[in-house]
């Protein structure tokens, strides 16, 4: 699918096959993928993390913030991460411990978040100059752009975490049968806890390579970006039921997302047109693997 | 409106001249089925089947699991397409067959998994899809309701018909579906293993609302594994195999064990394999249980003794055992496991103290369908089969090897998803679970409902090699001649207390029901 995406794009226009522009897409992809990758273990489990748009405004603020008051850049990038890992963390103890619906629980972390980021800047961006700090959201490492090398590293521990851990096992068997995991003494709400605080920290990690990449944080930023992650995952076969997919799908889906805003920007598609085709072509990718799943299953 | 349905011309992909091979359709035959085969990718699920059934009988169809008995009735109520062959309904060939088609004629079926919708009442469950309307899209609630409550009177069975189904037990629910088809005006209702959900006392109600409807001229396909129901209850019976007919009988000419040679295709006889072990030290007792008349009871349970609860369903039996197991947060009474008295608040603590459980619906409570073979077997001891948090996938595949050969579990891989299997095979995944660990004492709930003859038998061979290595066993049943035959002690359960205890020597079946029943409080 990815392949059919990309082939019409570059035929569509040719600046799309260049080495600059591909390596822009997957940079520009990464930051989403990053968010996606911790929403693949929620809903792995059968769950939703609506929140993480808000915690990357949230914990972007606070590493630059935390930056402008004197601190070191590891310590804005701890702070940051910190507090993604804070409220994941607390969206987590909330659905298990209080036993409400996870749509519910990250919705009001959601706004509590955003609010959070609007007080703490007063509504107004914070700029930061750190050349240190920006390092991780425009530096390269040879010749891969950071936000590319930490994706690949987020990428390559989730997916140790779901295929060769315990706690990978646990989250499938959650999400494939909930009661069926309990009586099979799988301590379900601890693990569930850790899949919404692993990616609450990764939407932290988003937020501050983000802010490192533009130089400034904004408590605005972020907005809606949960439902790209959520359409990252979907479109990479996971399943929102629970129970079935994997880390390397949510990867193609995310840079399918990111081949199709890059492709549309390319060919000067009005903005206003774009949201239209890049959910047409998420809807149409959907049904299309669908068919085919069904036919090879058959 | 269903003339223009029913072709008078022969079936697609019959061979011309079909109706002209000199097969006679005695005028009495409201179905008859000729040449049905239906392949899934390789495997034949049916194969030139022939079956018929005269109208107002009670018919019954029998075989292991996937002998092909879902795969024919899914073909008659429209779900599925033959490959090859098809069916005619009083002599007239049936085309176009869709489940909503054949609903209009007649047919309807009552799947083992129930099409209720929980939170609608019974009456709005019975008329879904074809409400009474005021005008179009606007239910006659009074009409509604008067008619589902002639419906339900025509069962014999009290039940309201503005209950919601969720209040309703699975027994009551059956009865709605059966109301449901009734409503259609049906001629000719599938069962499928109705009464294995059922206690015995609510299985004498369906057999009576059974007669009840082939005295008023429906015809019934009853699909069971239980023999002694289709004595009770059929007229004739068919026999699948491999999805081939292999007979049909009348049911008074046939004896028991004859069925069984017809389904399993060999010789072996219907019985309960006693594992001869002399019970050891006690692994598990649990104190201030309620008893009989207001005094406590003790439940004990030995190395390599098989303790059965018996009761009927709804008894408390399947609670006690979940509290035994930390699976509900109610407290037991003092337990000592091993001696050493311990409190369980969780399965993982039950399971760590070493006590497993395979529970009573293998489907909701003991597997993951979409995960693998392997998967489920290791799942209660993912922990111990790691080093630090990293699977140690070497070990695993060799220990659910030797499991799946151990108690032959027929997988193409142990990486084959467990909703793939048959009934049979996944319960035998859900003892693997326990194999696999080493829990010193076993709680089995219904460990062989809707298991077919032959995976019975072995399930049993599993369980006699259990109590071999020095096990316990706590059995709950709801088939009698397994817990009298396979346990050392039967306790029996009623209104949550523990009544009664009989030894495998005492223990005859008739006091038993008595106990089960109540019976002893006059």
């Amino acid at each position: 699918m990815l392949i059919l995406i990309c082939a019409a794009v570059s035929l569509l226009t040719p600046r799309f096959l260049t080495e600059k522009n591909l390596i822009n897409v997957v940079r520009q992809s990464s930051l989403n993928g990053i968010m996606a990758g911790g929403m693949t273990l929620v809903i792995l489990t059968g769950g939703i993390d609506l929140s993480v748009g808000s915690l990357l405004a949230v914990t972007s603020v606070f590493a630059a913030g935390t930056l402008v008051d004197g601190a070191s850049p590891t310590q804005a990038i701890l702070v940051g991460v910190a507090i993604g890992l804070g409220f994941g963390l607390a969206n987590g103890l909330i659905i298990t411990i209080g036993d409400v619906a996870p749509f519910i629980v990250t919705l009001g972390t959601m706004t509590i978040a955003r609010g959070v980021a609007l007080i703490y800047t007063n509504g107004a961006p914070i700029v930061t100059a750190n050349a240190d700090f920006r390092y991780i959201g425009r530096g390269s490492f040879g010749p891969l752009p950071m936000p590319i090398l930490i994706l690949l590293i987020v990428y390559v521990l989730v997916y140790l975490l779901l295929n060769r851990t315990t706690l990978g096992g646990y989250l499938y068997a959650i999400g494939g049968n909930q009661e069926a995991a309990r009586l099979s003494g799988v301590p379900v709400k601890v693990c569930k806890t850790i899949a919404y605080a692993i990616s609450g920290l990764l939407a932290g990690l988003t937020g501050v390579i983000l802010t490192a990449r533009l130089g400034s944080a904004q408590p605005n930023l972020g907005v809606g970006d949960e439902l790209d992650a959520i359409a990252a995952v979907v479109i990479g076969g996971t399943s929102l039921a629970g129970g079935r997919g994997g880390i390397i799908g949510t990867l193609v889906g995310a840079l399918i997302i990111g081949v199709l805003s890059n492709g549309l920007n390319l060919m000067n598609v009005n903005a206003y047109y774009q949201p239209i085709v890049k959910g047409a072509v998420i809807l149409i990718a959907i049904l299309v693997d669908r068919r085919v799943r069904a036919t090879s299953a058959a | 409106m269903t003339e223009g349905r029913i072709a008078e011309e022969s079936w697609p992909g019959t061979t011309d001249g079909f109706w002209g091979m000199g097969i006679v359709t005695t005028s009495s035959d409201i179905l008859e089925m000729r040449g049905v085969s239906k392949c899934f990718s390789t495997a034949v699920a049916l194969d030139q089947v022939d079956f018929s059934v005269r109208q107002g009988e009670v018919h019954a169809l029998i075989g292991e699991n996937g002998a092909g008995k879902s795969t024919l009735i899914k073909i008659l109520s429209g779900a599925y397409q033959p490959d090859s062959g098809g069916f005619s309904l009083d002599g007239k060939p049936v085309l176009h067959r869709s489940p909503a088609l054949m609903q209009r004629l007649g047919i309807s079926v009552i799947y083992q998994e129930l099409n209720l919708v929980p939170h609608l009442s019974v009456a709005r469950n019975i008329f879904l899809g074809h409400e009474p309307v005021v005008v179009p899209g606007v239910i006659d609630f009074q009409t509604m309701h008067r008619r589902a409550a002639e419906l339900v009177s025509q069962l014999g069975v009290p039940i309201s018909t503005h209950a919601l189904v969720t209040e309703l037990g699975i027994a009551e629910q059956q009865l709605v579906e059966v109301a449901k088809a009734l409503s259609y005006q049906v001629r000719l209702l599938v069962m499928d293993e109705p009464t294995a959900p059922l206690s015995e006392h609510e299985a004498e109600t369906l057999f009576d609302v059974v007669r009840r409807l082939r005295d008023r001229g429906v015809t019934v396909i009853y699909i069971s594994h239980r023999l002694e129901e289709i004595f009770r209850l059929a007229d004739r019976v068919t026999v699948l195999r491999d999805g081939r007919v292999v007979g049909t009988r009348m049911v008074h000419e046939v004896e028991k064990d004859d069925l069984v040679r017809m389904m399993v295709g060999r010789d072996i006889k219907e019985h309960h394999p006693k594992a001869e072990v002399e019970p050891g030290e006690v692994l598990l007792r649990v104190r201030g249980l309620p008893g009989r008349d207001g005094e406590t009871a003790e439940l004990t349970i030995r190395a390599g003794e098989i303790v059965a609860l018996a009761g009927l369903v709804g008894s408390g039996r399947t609670e006690l055992a979940r509290r035994l197991f930390g699976a509900e947060t109610l407290k037991t009474g003092a337990m000592e496991l091993k001696g050493q008295t311990i409190a369980i608040r969780s399965t993982r603590q039950a399971i760590r103290a070493g006590i497993g459980m395979v529970p009573e619906d293998r489907k909701t409570q003991g597997l993951i369908l979409d995960r693998s073979v392997s998967d489920n077997i290791t799942l209660p001891i993912l922990g111990r089969l790691s080093r630090g948090s990293f699977i140690r996938r070497g070990l695993i595949r060799d220990l659910v090897s030797n499991i799946i050969r151990e108690i032959d579990i027929r997988v193409f891989s142990a990486r084959q998803a467990v909703r793939t299997l048959s009934g049979g095979n996944q319960q035998k995944v859900t003892l693997a679970k326990w194999l696999a660990g080493q829990c010193d004492v076993l709680i089995l709930d219904e460990p062989t409902r809707g298991v077919d003859v032959g995976a019975r038998a072995e399930i049993y061979q599993v369980i006699g090699k259990l109590v071999q290595e020095g096990k316990g066993i706590l059995l709950i049943s709801s088939d009698l001649p397994e817990v009298l035959g396979l346990s050392d002690r039967i306790i029996v359960v009623y209104g949550g207390r523990l009544v009664a205890e009989f030894t495998r020597r005492d223990a005859v079946a008739e006091t038993i029901i008595r106990f089960a029943s109540g019976a002893f409080e006059d």
